[in-house]
């Protein structure tokens, strides 16, 4: 029980964090919104409800992206993640936390993110809700994952979107697919199997991400 | 506790550190000095487990969390105060009665007022008494403190000293300074990296 007793302090931390600082979920919202908007004028009169679903997607895989990009930006402006490293917890905690505090803010984004979609474009089923919240769990254990990579870098801000965006095309799939298949089932197996397979590598493989 | 033999550290093609013997017993108080850019820090890096050598061999005879590492940084949230910063480590840490210790150690360096203030609001010197604090919280068997007076007004390095004398021959420390003198009463063993 104490591995999840470190998540939970870790995960509080993160919370605690934004709740002081202010930087991500603002600029998430922002940017979902403002993405809808752009999508609401760019799109001809009468598109397709297919390819307002596939904008959806879009707008949920760079709103998740910024989200991303700042997971670590605490621990790398401080060298916080040495003190972390040193900790005598499991280190995979530390990547569970984050990706649990950044499935938070893109679930809140979202929150306001889906109603803007229904309202500019069409509503949304249940089975497009499914899908997001399983996208959302891939999204965020194999981002936090290429983020905590991708902050030692120099180049972490090339970095990130670059190793994050080809792996996030099964997603991508699976989540349209859930949108507009006619049995979405398959689709939304698809995507859970992809987090249990992805969020799996990801805990087994994080100490050597951080670790030398 | 530690004993190194020929341990190098390479950053690529660039040489940091180069065959550097060193043996550290329970107990002891090792200085290590040396001109910017020597390896000081990569050296207690390496002793703190947070790199490995590239060459040679080293044995640290002290798990993760008997190790307390005081780094340039100080390893705190800045938007976090004094006491949730602790809090978590000392969480992290598993460090028993957790409140009392980190109410006794904020006391001690003079932090208790300031508890509650973000870690941004904070001088550098306040900062590094709060990371020595950090440091302490979980009573660590090996300390490696990379210049600990940085940014310590006298004050501060007064109730450092107190605490090094504290702590002498009941645990083992490795401290990186430019000043030896200032440890030079503590001090069991020197190492000069060039």
């Amino acid at each position: 029980m104490t591995y999840f007793a470190d998540v939970g302090a870790l995960a509080r931390k993160d919370l605690l964090l934004e709740l002081r600082a202010r930087d991500t979920l603002p600029a998430m919202l922002l940017f979902v919104v403002a993405t809808f908007v752009v999508f609401h004028f760019s799109l001809p009169a009468h598109s397709s409800q297919l390819a307002a679903s596939g904008l959806l997607w879009v707008a949920i895989l760079f709103t998740a992206l910024l989200g991303l990009g700042r997971a670590f930006v605490p621990e790398r402006e401080q060298r916080v993640l040495d003190g972390l490293v040193l900790a005598p917890c499991d280190r995979s905690a530390i990547w569970l936390a984050k990706s649990i505090a950044t499935l938070a803010f893109l679930g809140a984004a979202e929150l306001v993110a889906l109603p803007v979609f229904a309202l500019f474009f069409h509503g949304i089923g249940a089975a497009t809700v499914a899908g997001v919240v399983l996208a959302d769990i891939g999204i965020c254990a194999v981002g936090t994952f290429l983020g905590a990579m991708a902050v030692a870098t120099r180049a972490r801000d090339l970095l990130l979107p670059l190793l994050f965006l080809p792996l996030a095309i099964p997603i991508v799939v699976g989540g349209v697919g859930a949108s507009v298949a006619g049995s979405p089932g398959r689709y939304l197996a698809f995507l859970a199997l992809y987090d249990v397979l992805f969020g799996l590598l990801c805990w087994a493989t994080f100490e050597y991400v951080v670790t030398e | 506790m530690i004993r190194a033999r020929k341990v190098g550290k390479r950053f690529g093609d660039k040489r940091v550190l180069r065959g550097v013997d060193l043996d550290v017993a329970r107990g002891a108080f090792a200085v290590v000095t040396g001109p910017n850019g020597s390896g000081k820090t990569t050296l207690l890096r390496l002793c703190a487990g947070l790199a490995v050598p590239s060459e040679g061999e080293l044995e640290v005879d002290a798990p993760r969390a008997a190790v307390g590492y005081l780094a340039h940084e100080p390893l705190v949230y800045r938007e976090l105060t004094a006491l949730e910063n602790l809090d978590l480590y000392g969480r992290l840490y598993r460090v028993p009665e957790r409140r009392e210790r980190i109410g006794m150690l904020l006391e001690r360096f003079c932090l208790w007022d300031v508890r509650h203030d973000r870690v941004v609001s904070y001088s550098r010197g306040m900062t590094q008494r709060l990371a020595l604090c950090r440091v302490l919280l979980h009573e660590p068997e090996l300390l490696v403190l990379d210049e600990p007076y940085t940014a310590l007004d006298t004050a501060g390095a007064e109730l450092l000293d107190a605490q090094l004398a504290e702590l002498h021959g009941e645990r083992t420390v490795l401290v990186s300074t430019h000043d030896p003198d200032r440890v030079a009463q503590l001090a069991t063993q020197q190492l000069a990296l060039a």
